[in-house]
């Protein structure tokens, strides 16, 4: 069938600079590119670009440019070009449209509606430099009471402390599962998260076997509906274990992952058959209920010797600060909360961009809740979905998580430029992709280092803004919204915020 | 020490299953468990890096989640166990001398599991099977609705063995992967969509031979006799295709 949609991006050449060396066409497999050799030039099919630039990243002569398609519909203000063109897509395939990342729609961010404090003149402001400022992180049960004996002279805890992680800054890797993407990707995370001491999280898509020993002590391990490559030893081996219940960028679905990704190491990892679908349910077919939620758990637990954190992630969504209230009382020792921009390898468009709540003011309410319930300190937040700067995760400690998850800006760092066409298995930037020949494009070495780059940058930034407003401890800013004040927000978003207007 | 008891009477889960890892640890190889009450995870917490193995014997009625996780080893339950036994489990052997709740065999990759009644809902859900490991699931009653939902590998066999007629719906939806065999027979309108029924054949005879042959030398009790279950008839359900799913979307 004749497509009638439009190609979405322009591919301009100058011709003048390009000295035909073909390395656009090996870099694209899109297949946008390809030599003429009757008229020794290259030629390029905008049908087939999807927009990720590496072509024009990597031109020796920048002979290339790639822009957004100018060709338009007759301006309507209800028919989008979006809209138009997916009806087609969809007119003509009659499926359901897949996309990639976190939702692009202008849903007010509400990072760029916030403001920080900084001391001026009374309570003076710190110098990182050279003050102690400290971003260490405990994620886990807290107890309600401690009880500390100094008989003997020294200081002694009798109470009995439950497991917990250490991460030096408040930030992690977010779920990001092998097989999804690429081997080198996964490895660069592990790698930084190991150099950075931090954590990164499986996904659902196991642990590879010869990774155990080496990244166990930094990983974050996922048990969710389709309990692909869960063993005793993927569980004990980690210092984590989280409950996959929701994702911001899908919630309430599951999650197919098409036999043509399942390569014979993924197989192996997520101890299924190579080039069978793998299919994760919408639910956990064992929880139907708090009750069947907290038996998992304790089950998890029971697993792993009572020695790790157990976590479980939800995507944030009409009413979870009530169920995120009952996951505590069933558990939970982390609450791991997605928002409505939180990324995807693969999601349905029509939920990606219309189900969930935004992350900011998730946050707030569960924090609000938890403490009002007197149950704060039986879990820690982290808080996913759409932190793109230092000052998102600085925001959204103030607003009361303990620490956040990042998945596409790792990602950024790694060179995605959310193209969105992580579906489609053929990442040129060999981050979303099971091809040996695309995956090798990343070098695992120099991606850990940009993300380990990240993680110093933004941590030193977090440490100005701290001592900035004279704290020197996250710990002291940590649900802390006397810090925060809005901008051109509407009351019932500052109350849901519970942060006052700027000049309040 | 190589054999040991507990007495569950009045013990919390918890303080059970510190007992049997205490032991399991100290070099036990056989224990047994009396007056055991809805104690849950029986066999969960004992996982160890080098491979530890233990027999349990359950004396008694096993809580949710028997054998959940379970790395190797044998339990026997002389009464029934409740939801959830040998949840994702990944080798080892479950005998249940009684029936079996809901959730039964749910996600389990490896081992074998053999239930001497009946069985609850969504028995088999997700059952996978990955190179050398095969999970296997034999049920001598009946089981429920959404039997092998999803099921990715392994084998089921439900044995029927009072004739009662399977009167599950939702069999196999979504089924991508392993076989189920009845005992008996089954109408389309019990399956999913994804799931072809069909006469048994030589190589399956083999199979159900096997593993009846495993049941009756666990159940030694069952009225009928091995030669007369295999000569029954039975039906096998197997996925129409490994990709449910593939052409669900556009791109």
């Amino acid at each position: 069938m004749k497509s009638f949609v439009f190609p979405e991006f322009q591919v301009i050449r100058d011709e003048e600079k390009c000295g035909q060396c073909r390395g656009c066409e090996r870099q694209c497999a899109f297949g946008t590119h390809t030599y003429d050799p009757a008229a020794d030039r290259l030629v390029s099919d905008d049908h087939k670009c999807v927009g990720c630039q590496r072509c024009v990243v990597f031109c020796p002569k920048n002979a290339i440019m790639v822009r957004p398609s100018p060709s338009f519909y007759r301006p309507n203000a209800s028919w989008s070009r979006e809209k138009i063109e997916d009806l087609k897509r969809q007119a003509e395939t009659g499926g359901v449209l897949l996309t990639g990342c976190g939702s692009d729609k202008p849903f007010r961010i509400y990072w760029d509606h916030i403001v920080l404090n900084a001391s001026q003149v009374t309570n003076p402001s710190l110098d990182p430099l050279r003050e102690p400022m400290e971003l260490r992180t405990f994620l886990g049960r807290k107890p309600d009471v401690m009880d500390i004996s100094a008989d003997s002279g020294e200081v002694e805890i009798r109470t009995e402390l439950c497991p917990n992680l250490v991460v030096e800054t408040p930030i992690l890797f977010s779920a990001m599962s092998y097989g999804a993407i690429s081997y080198n990707a996964f490895r660069a995370l592990a790698t930084a998260a190991s150099r950075s001491k931090t954590y990164f999280n499986t996904g659902e898509g196991g642990l590879p076997r010869e990774m155990r020993e080496e990244f166990g002590r930094c990983a974050i391990v996922q048990v969710a509906s389709g309990r692909f490559g869960i063993d005793a030893e993927y569980l004990n081996i980690a210092q984590a274990v989280e409950i996959k219940v929701g994702q911001g960028a899908k919630p309430g679905i599951g999650g197919h992952l098409p036999g043509e990704k399942v390569s014979s190491s993924v197989a192996e990892t997520r101890m299924i058959p190579q080039g069978t679908d793998a299919i994760s349910p919408a639910p956990h077919h064992d929880i139907y209920s708090i009750e069947d939620l907290s038996t998992l758990i304790t089950a998890l637990k029971e697993a792993t010797n009572y020695e790790k954190p157990i976590s479980v992630k939800i995507a944030a969504v009409h009413n979870f600060a009530a169920i995120a209230s009952g996951i505590v009382r069933a558990g939970a020792d982390i609450i791991a909360i997605d928002g409505l921009r939180g990324g995807t390898g693969a999601a349905p468009k029509a939920i990606r961009d219309n189900v969930g709540i935004p992350t900011e003011l998730a946050i707030s309410s569960l924090d609000r809740r938890l403490r009002e319930e007197g149950i704060r300190n039986r879990c820690s937040i982290i808080s996913a979905g759409g932190i793109r700067c230092s000052s998102d995760v600085i925001k959204a400690i103030a607003l009361g998580a303990d620490a956040v998850y990042i998945g596409s800006a790792a990602l950024i760092a790694m060179g995605c430029t959310l193209c969105q066409k992580c579906y489609t298995g053929k990442c040129n930037w060999g981050i979303c992709t099971q091809d040996p020949r695309l995956s090798g494009r990343l070098n695992v070495e120099i991606a850990s280092q940009r993300l380990s780059n990240l993680i110093s940058a933004w941590s030193h930034e977090i440490r100005e803004m701290l001592g900035g407003m004279g704290i020197n401890a996250l710990e002291s800013l940590r649900g802390n919204r006397d810090h925060l004040r809005g901008v051109g927000l509407c009351e019932w978003e500052l109350d849901v915020l519970g942060i006052k207007g700027a000049g309040e | 020490m190589m054999a040991a008891q507990i007495d569950a009477a009045d013990v919390e889960t918890k303080e059970l299953n510190d007992r049997l890892r205490e032991l399991l640890l100290s070099g036990a190889k056989r224990v047994s468990i009396r007056n055991v009450c809805g104690q849950r995870y029986i066999g969960t917490r004992l996982y160890t890096p080098q491979g530890l193995r233990m027999d349990i014997e359950v004396f008694g009625t096993a809580g949710n989640d028997l054998a959940a996780f379970l790395y190797g080893h044998r339990i026997a339950v002389h009464g029934n166990a409740q939801d959830g036994v040998g949840n994702t489990m990944d080798a080892g052997e479950v005998v249940v001398r009684g029936r079996a709740g809901d959730v039964l065999g749910f996600s389990m990759r490896g081992g074998e599991i053999y239930v001497r009644d009946g069985c609850g809902y969504r028995a088999a859900l997700h059952m996978k099977e990955y190179q050398g490991k095969r999970p296997v699931l034999v049920i001598g009653g009946r089981s429920q609705d959404f039997l092998g939902e999803y099921m990715a590998g392994g084998v089921v066999i439900v044995l029927d063995l009072a004739g009662e007629r399977h009167d599950a719906h939702f069999i196999g939806t979504g089924m991508h992967g392993g076989v189920i065999y009845l005992r008996g027979s089954v109408e389309q309108s019990q399956v999913g969509d994804q799931v072809e029924i069909s006469p048994v054949d030589e190589a399956d005879r083999a199979v159900l031979a096997e593993y009846v042959t495993r049941f009756m030398e666990r159940f030694p009790e069952t009225e009928m006799t091995k030669e007369e279950i295999l000569a029954s008839g039975f039906v096998r359900l197997t996925p129409r295709s490994r990709r449910p799913y593939g052409n669900l979307y556009a791109y």
